[in-house]
């Protein structure tokens, strides 16, 4: 086999082998490079795939639009909007849960089922639908049911409108409206307390006093009609029955959060891949570079012998072509495994029904390709510098290398350190671009660690300032509809509340100029001691006697500041439009928000002095007893626990934090081992005569290994600093990235960050450095006496 | 070889005796190919001698000066230096040997490329247990004008004695050089001797110069020839040659 290779060709793969550790640290730098870039866009082009078949294939609506209660026969004149194609009229409407393996009261999302045709059609996962007449058989949602243990047949409680009613389970179904299952006033979801029912759609009228009226409402736009000018139309018509503004399938709180987290996936596979593919490439040029340095003598010689130039440089770019195919190859196995195991983790966090693996080629074709770009241009360099050289010129020995001192003659502090710290420093400072490369190098590892491990530290921010220090209620009672303020009273007698503080919901469109966003705006007590509102500085903020505060987001969107007017039109009542000053910007991560005082709101809203709920804290040790006289009050529309839900957000997260470091880590190594042990390996080849040298005047194995571990050591600790750096940068592109109108994420990186990718850092380059011990300890002490470099 | 202990009674006139050498034999194994480099040499110098050790290549005088040298460890025999038993060294013994006491002097320099003269010597008076002033050892190698200069900007015969004033700055006792003369062209290859022969009147140092250029025996007080992986020849000069008396 060997016999029938040119000699050139024998030579790359003898040179494969003589230098097999390099060329796999490079190719696993590279493998890395295209592994997230397969992971990435396969998992997103999985996810994305799998969401367009789901929505096709069960009718998923594009507008979506509630109202109080609006008769069917509305239905014929919303079907009249020019670019309607199909609508569906429904009951949606929130009932308190009331399930045996559960003390605390739970939320359902009570739907009509779809009929046939109808939109929003359901996948049927276990079981059988209710039957037409079965006015107690119901649907649930998987998530709901996974979290209860329940199969067809069990049966739970829930309380319509004040009526408790057993229902029973005949089916276990997903909904492409809830792959992502949010409850009413949660901030994440908990599918143990939150529930999506479908039930038939008359008993829900019955029970809802809807006979003959809808109160929620879906479209599915004809192909290429504009959803803005429907949904205008739409709200016009809906406006008289409680409509509350119609939202596009953009702002459908499932779909924007899976949008938000799909552009999170696509954000990360295009800042991961080029770093590795950057870092490949220099290590291919930094080792290619002293290769054709080693072998000029023989270049020169194949050149006198009459090879071109042509042939010289095919034959080095093939050697770097073969690295990066390994890299490819291992890049391609490890991302398409990976990938699988990133999407199934995402369909397990979503609700899909099926997951459809992308696997197309191209993705494969695109990185290997790019692989191999990266390589060849890393070999550009080093390969033009020798293959044009006339073959005399390049069989003579190169002219050697010309060292300055540091401070030219004026000052000479290599007195005051050791020579050897002196070698290292000139050797450093003698191939400046190859020192910065290899500092930007191992830099790169390092912000890769800081550019992901500081969005945990930010995220429990977000957690303490938005549940330790604004929300600090323990559960949120929500009305099913307003209630006079005397409700207030009835909270405050159930067994176990210890204070219980009014708000008032509105839902608003609120505009500045040409913006404006449709939004929920809340009244609370002029000084509120559970939910606070908190200002920029972090301190609770005095709710004003005139005017609105906008949270932080809100007021970027809408481009106003404290003391300027925004209009906000009340989408409810009687729907009055006013202007009201900014008084105040709040501090707030998760949606948009404004806040009022509670009896400004009411007089805007002109219905008297009404509110929608109260947040509560109730006594430990009468929790059950609470959750008793929730369950037993008919007016309770949902109940929300933020802590019970904040303690499995935790738990989620603890358990993706592992996962992420683990990852993250192992990226970081690869790049902190290719840079060290190839710069390293180069250092050493170039140093050894050197090296063996100082053995011989008498210099301990010890000493000389620590002239080469302080030339890394030198590049390690620069890069700290680089690294860090980058990795702020990376962080900050990240938070203006992901900010969405669903939450946005503060950049807090404290030392521990930056301390702990330092530290995976390091320790990744003593282990190459330790991996060269034994060459240091082999060097050839009386080789280098015979030979002249 | 019975020649060589016999000549050594001549050397009375040096001090004590620093290299004592008994049937000391090195074999290589390359791969299927074992090759004897030395066959059993006897071998002694006195402090101050100054010996010149002729052989065409092959003949094991490196082999010899590498053993002694404590730059690499005997198939069998035995080497003293002073009372230590070189051949009973491990790798840190032999280190530390070398630190301490010997000084070397190579055909190609082997002096570091980024360090400057003076930061040459200076790299070993730095590890030296009783060096000298790197000025004072290029001094006495006549390069005191050249101290700051870094090894590509001199010439050979310059670079040469940078490493002599590198090999002698610690003080050693011995001093190896190996065809100190072999890459230079006999005008420069004098002065390099002129440096080696003042060295080792001032210092005291043993010196083994081993080259295979005749002409250079002249300013030895000693011959040895070897050839074959032994040692053939052992004659004390009657009469010393300065070095500017030499040619090649």
């Amino acid at each position: 086999m060997v016999g029938r290779l040119s000699p050139l060709r024998i030579k790359l793969l003898r040179d494969l082998v003589r230098l097999w550790a390099q060329a796999l640290a490079i190719a696993l730098v590279m493998a890395a490079g295209v592994a997230t870039l397969i992971l990435g866009v396969g998992a997103y082009n999985s996810l994305d795939r799998t969401r367009t078949a789901y929505y096709e294939a069960n009718r998923f609506a594009d507008i979506f639009a509630s109202v109080t209660r609006a008769p069917r026969s509305l239905g014929d004149a919303v079907a009249r909007i020019a670019g309607v194609l199909d609508v569906d009229l429904r009951i949606a409407r929130h009932a308190i849960l009331d399930v045996p393996d559960m003390a605390e009261p739970g939320t359902a999302m009570m739907i009509s089922l779809p009929g046939p045709g109808g939109l929003n059609q359901l996948y049927l996962r276990a079981g059988r639908f209710p039957e037409p007449q079965a006015k107690s058989e119901v649907a649930v949602s998987e998530g709901f049911a996974k979290a209860h243990g329940f199969s067809p047949g069990a049966q739970f409680a829930v309380l319509m409108n004040g009526q408790r009613r057993v229902v029973t389970i005949t089916g276990i179904v997903l909904s492409p409206e809830y792959i992502y299952a949010l409850g009413p006033g949660d901030m994440m979801p908990d599918e143990r307390r939150f529930g999506v029912v479908w039930m038939q759609e008359d008993a829900l009228a019955a029970a809802y006093d809807l006979d003959g009226a809808f109160s929620s409402l879906l479209i599915k736009l004809a192909p290429g009609a504009s959803a803005e000018r429907v949904i205008a139309q739409l709200d016009l018509i809906l406006a008289r029955y409680g409509g509350v503004g119609a939202v596009g399938r953009k702002d459908q709180l499932s779909h924007a959060f899976l949008n938000a987290e799909l552009n999170q996936l696509r954000a990360m596979s295009r800042v991961l891949p080029p770093i590795f593919l950057i870092v490949a490439a220099f290590l291919v040029n930094m080792t290619l570079n002293r290769l054709v340095t080693l072998e000029r003598e023989q270049i020169g010689l194949l050149k006198a012998l009459g090879y071109g130039p042509w042939a010289i440089a095919r034959h080095y770019v093939e050697f770097v072509i073969v690295i990066a195919l390994m890299g490819a190859l291992i890049g391609c196995v490890a991302g398409a495994w990976l990938g699988v195991g990133l999407a199934q983790m995402y369909a397990r966090f979503f609700n899909f029904p099926f997951l459809i693996f992308s696997r197309s080629p191209d993705v494969y074709a695109i990185s290997t390709l790019v692989t191999a770009v990266a390589a060849v241009l890393g070999a550009v360099h080093a390969v033009s510098t020798v293959a044009w050289l006339p073959p005399a010129v390049a069989m003579a020995p190169p002219a050697p290398v010309r060292y300055r001192r540091l401070f030219g003659n004026a000052f000479d502090p290599t007195v005051l350190i050791s020579q050897s710290m002196v070698m290292v420093a000139r050797h450093l400072l003698r191939f400046p671009v190859r020192t910065a490369s290899s500092v930007l190098g191992v830099g790169f590892a390092v912000s890769i660690l800081v550019g992901s491990l500081w969005s945990f530290a930010s995220i429990e921010r977000m957690i303490d300032i938005s549940f330790a220090r604004a929300e600090r209620q323990d559960a949120t009672l929500s009305f099913a509809q307003a209630r006079p303020q005397a409700a207030l009273y009835a909270v405050q007698h159930m067994q176990g509340v210890l204070v219980a503080e009014p708000f008032r919901i509105a839902g608003v469109r609120i505009g500045h100029d040409q913006v404006s966003r449709q939004i929920a705006l809340t009244g609370k007590p002029a000084m509120p001691d559970l939910s606070r509102v908190l200002g920029l500085d972090e301190t609770a903020m005095l709710l004003p006697e005139d005017g609105v505060i906008l949270s932080e987001a809100l007021a970027q969107i809408l481009n106003v500041r404290v003391g300027d007017r925004v209009e906000i039109a009340v989408l409810e009542g009687d729907r009055r439009r006013v202007w009201v000053p900014v008084s105040g910007i709040s501090l707030g991560y998760l949606g948009l928000n404004a806040f009022m005082r509670l009896d400004v709101l009411n007089r805007l809203l002109g219905e008297g002095a009404m509110i929608s709920g109260a947040n509560v804290s109730f006594d430990p040790h009468a929790v059950s007893a609470f959750y008793q006289d929730v369950k037993a009050t008919p007016q309770a529309g949902s109940l929300a626990l933020l802590k019970v839900s904040l303690q499995r957000f935790r738990a989620t997260m603890a358990q993706n934090l592992w996962i992420m470091i683990t990852v993250y880590t192992t990226l970081a190594a690869i790049i902190a081992v290719g840079v060290v042990y190839n710069a390293a390996r180069i250092s050493l080849s170039e140093q050894g005569r050197e090296l063996a040298s100082l053995r011989v005047l008498g210099f301990t194995r010890a000493e000389v290994a620590g002239l080469l571990y302080s030339e890394l050591a030198a590049v390690v600790v620069l890069a700290q600093p680089l690294g860090w750096a980058i990795g702020y940068g990376f962080a900050l592109a990240m938070v203006r990235g992901f900010a969405s109108e669903l939450y946005r994420v503060p950049l807090v990186i404290g030392p521990a960050v930056y301390a702990v990718a330092s530290l995976v850092v390091v320790a990744a380059a003593f282990a190459s450095a330790l991996l060269l011990r034994q060459r240091i300890n082999r060097l050839d002490l009386i080789e280098v006496l015979k030979t002249r470099e | 070889m019975a020649e060589g202990n016999a000549q050594g009674g001549k050397t009375e006139a040096f001090g004590a005796e620093v290299f004592r050498v008994r049937g000391l034999t090195k074999t290589y194994h390359s791969g299927e190919v074992e090759v004897q480099a030395l066959r059993g040499v006897d071998f002694s110098a006195r402090a101050g001698e100054f010996v010149v050790i002729l052989g065409p290549s092959g003949s094991g005088k490196s082999t010899f000066l590498n053993l002694v040298g404590g730059l690499d460890s005997a198939t069998s025999g035995q080497a003293w230096f002073l009372d230590h038993e070189l051949t009973a060294l491990t790798d840190a013994g032999l280190t530390r040997y070398r630190r301490d006491h010997v000084g070397f002097v190579f055909q190609f320099y082997n002096l570091v490329p980024s360090l400057t003269a003076r930061e040459n010597v200076r790299l070993v008076t730095e590890i030296a247990r009783r060096p000298m002033r790197p000025e004072d050892a290029l001094a006495m190698v006549g390069l005191q004008d050249r101290m700051d200069h870094f090894p590509a900007q001199l010439s050979g015969g310059e670079q040469q004695r940078v490493a002599i004033a590198r090999a002698i700055a610690k003080n050693p006792e011995v001093l190896l050089c190996d065809e100190p003369t072999g890459a230079l062209d006999s005008q420069t290859g004098i002065k390099v001797l002129q440096a080696l022969l003042a060295v080792n009147d001032a210092v005291g140092a043993t010196t083994l110069v081993i080259t295979h250029n005749v002409a250079i025996a002249d300013i030895a007080h000693r011959v040895v020839r070897f050839a074959n992986g032994g040692i053939v020849g052992d004659a004390v000069n009657p009469t010393r040659k300065k070095a500017e008396e030499v040619s090649w």
